[in-house]
């Protein structure tokens, strides 16, 4: 299991060619080291792996299937699936991370977790499996997004968490993953950050994206149990990238087309540039001073100024193409997927169909087979789309 | 032997314990002259921080100071033209993340810090692992490259950093980020254990926050840096006079002492 990974393993301090790394305060190193250390024996151990696997099927109702189209695929002349992880427990892709890292966090002898959130879906996550193992939990959500996903935090609250609002910067998530490493600076002895996405110093991009590896594994049999074969694309929404990496490590060593969507707001590789930021050298969205620039789109998963270094690889090495949709049409997305085939996406899900509806006849030709995975259910967005609908009309 | 190095072993060798302020570059606007008075207040060295946007190493001051500067048009080349002005013979250092210096070329930044008349850098996030291509560049331009160690590091790292630091070693108090503290923190023993494997001098930061500390810190190491509980006075307000004073108080604490 632990090469199961299709996708290459970075080299020993991390780099997935130019870009990944270690970059943190000296009072993070020892941490981070340890980390990697206890993640490698870990992956490598029968027992954790059996132990990760029992988890995702007993509490977190994997495998998750693969739900052919066909509505939707009549209408775009597509043959279209979709990998399933709305359907995981507590509604995204984010909890298979969660497990794999809050079981590490155990093995370790840590006592307790932090993380960010910015959807709130990390960290609905994180919440859960920390009351799974009885862990105390501490999750960093910026101003902003407490107020969007206002739910989430309720979530997470009634689940043993501390939520705490982040009011520094842009209030959204870029600035909860600086305050939760402030704070894993006090307490690295006893508490293990849990970061959500395919992001932050080695070993997180890699271990990350292990983790999610799940995803792809999954689905590349489920499609030849249907029949379906390899697909054409491979088609994901990329915030920091982590449900991304997970789906394409299945497929990587395939011929299938793999495809990134960002929000516009937040286009790390379509409008950025390499730099530094959370530990990682990767592409981000700075200004000609090297200053980071805030993301802005409506989807608080997808808010991020940056991307995961093996992404920025992945764009490098042309093996993956990332592209951008704007807030219109996800929402049109949002809604045609609900209507047509009776499942509501999380907002972050919605860009990766935008960008198929979009280039159907265009970057995709009719008739191709594609995978979209459906990294969350849209239950903590109905709100929010509600009243952008509404203020539309 | 870097310049800023062979300045700070002269301070220790004439039985002088440094003392090192830290400023946010354009977190106001005479801030200069802020610079200057804290050189005649007694300062041996003196920290200029270069703000970025996102700080993951300081507490809420020295953010706050850095998001004034930045909202005040502040950039690495605003900070020199203002540096060109200086009347000190303190040796300055630059602080600031890894991104700041990245995006702006290694090799042209180097030179431009040679060019502003700073003489040495510390940049938090950057790992000894990562800093080779930055270590080279700035050994063509005499800006020697200050390393950090924390409570957290093991003997054996801390032995490789050592190796690596020039001018001074930072050593952190408490695995903490920049803030005001009310304790003395793990100093004492960072620095005991960076003294079994390297002689160059030790300063401790991350915390002091008044003279009393200062001066207890220095009796254990060869000097002791101010950073947040500065700021805050600035932010504050403080008069050039008052910067001076504030210096002037750490010092005579820490010269007091040292004498007994
Ligand atoms: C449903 C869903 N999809 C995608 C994302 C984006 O994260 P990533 O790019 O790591 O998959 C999020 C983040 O909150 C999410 O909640």
């Amino acid at each position: 299991m632990s090469n199961i990974g299709v996708m290459g393993d970075p080299d020993e301090r991390g780099h997935f060619g130019d870009f990944g790394g270690r970059f943190v305060p000296e009072a993070l190193m020892p941490a981070c080291l340890e980390l990697e250390e206890a993640f490698r024996d870990a992956w490598a151990d029968p027992s954790f792996i059996n132990e990760y696997r029992t988890t995702l099927s007993q509490f977190v109702g994997r495998p998750t299937p693969v739900t052919p189209l066909p509505r939707l695929s009549e209408k775009l002349g597509l043959r279209l699936y979709a990998k399933r992880e709305d359907l995981a427990h507590t509604g995204s892709h984010k909890i298979n991370n969660v497990v794999g890292q809050t079981l590490l966090t155990r093995r370790m002898g840590k006592t307790r977790i932090i993380a960010e959130t910015g959807a709130g879906q990390h960290g609905v996550a994180t919440a859960t499996g920390a009351a799974r193992l009885g862990l105390a939990c501490t999750v960093f959500m910026g101003e902003v997004d407490t107020v969007r996903q206002e739910l989430n935090v309720f979530r997470m609250e009634l689940l043993g968490a501390r939520v705490v609002p982040v009011t520094s910067g842009s209030r959204t998530l870029k600035d909860a993953v600086n305050e939760a490493m402030r704070e894993w600076v006090t307490c690295v002895a006893d508490t293990h950050y849990c970061i959500g996405s395919v992001m932050g110093p080695h070993p997180f991009p890699w271990m990350v994206r292990e983790f999610q590896s799940i995803i792809g594994i999954e689905a590349a049999a489920q499609l030849e149990e249907l029949g379906a074969g390899t697909p054409d694309l491979v088609v994901a929404c990329v915030g920091g990238g982590s449900n991304a990496a997970g789906i394409f490590a299945g497929f990587a060593n395939s011929d299938a087309r793999l495809i990134g969507v960002e929000a516009a707001g937040g286009a790390a590789v379509a409008s950025g540039s390499p730099g530094v930021l959370h530990g990682m050298r990767s592409l981000l969205l700075q200004d000609e001073f090297g200053q980071i620039e805030e993301a802005h789109s409506m989807s608080a998963g997808l808010d991020y100024p940056g991307i995961g270094p093996e992404h920025a690889y992945l764009a490098d090495s042309g093996r993956a193409e990332y592209f951008a949709v704007g807030d219109e049409e996800v929402l049109d997305a949002f809604s045609l997927l609900s209507e047509s085939e009776g499942i509501i996406p999380a907002l972050e899900t919605a860009h990766a169909l935008a960008w198929i509806t979009r280039e159907v006849g265009a970057l995709i030709p009719r008739g191709a087979t594609v995978l979209l995975n459906l990294s969350g259910r849209g239950d903590k967005d109905v709100a929010q789309v509600r009243q952008l609908l509404k203020g539309e009309s | 032997m870097k310049s800023l190095e062979v300045t700070l072993r002269a301070v220790r060798e004439n039985g002088r314990k440094a003392l090192v302020p830290y400023f946010v570059a354009g977190a106001t606007p005479d801030w200069v002259r802020h610079v200057e008075a804290a050189a005649l207040g007694g300062a041996d060295a003196i920290e200029i921080g270069i703000p970025f946007s996102d700080p993951m190493m300081d507490g809420v001051v020295i953010q706050e100071a850095g998001l004034r500067a930045l909202q005040a048009g502040t950039t690495f080349e605003s900070i020199g033209r203002q540096l060109t002005s200086i009347d000190t013979e303190v040796p300055l250092i630059a602080m600031t993340y890894y991104n700041i210096f990245l995006h702006y070329g290694l090799a042209r930044s180097a030179g431009r810090l040679h060019e502003f008349g700073l003489s040495g850098a510390i940049v938090p996030d950057l790992s000894l692992e990562e800093s080779d291509e930055w270590r080279t560049s700035c050994g063509e331009h005499d800006i020697a490259t200050i390393f950090l160690v924390a409570p957290s590091t093991p003997a054996e790292r801390i032995k490789e950093v050592a190796r690596r630091s020039e001018g001074f070693l930072y050593a952190s108090a408490r695995m903490a980020v920049t803030g005001a503290s009310s304790d003395q923190g793990d100093g004492a023993r960072v620095v005991a254990n960076v003294r079994e494997a390297s002689d160059l001098p030790v300063y401790v930061g991350i915390g002091i926050t008044t003279p009393e500390q200062a001066a207890t810190t220095a009796a254990v190491s060869d000097g002791v840096i101010v950073g947040s509980a500065l700021v805050k006075v600035i932010l504050n307000g403080a008069s050039v006079h008052d910067v001076e004073n504030f210096v002037r108080s750490f010092r005579d604490a820490i010269d007091t002492t040292f004498e007994v």
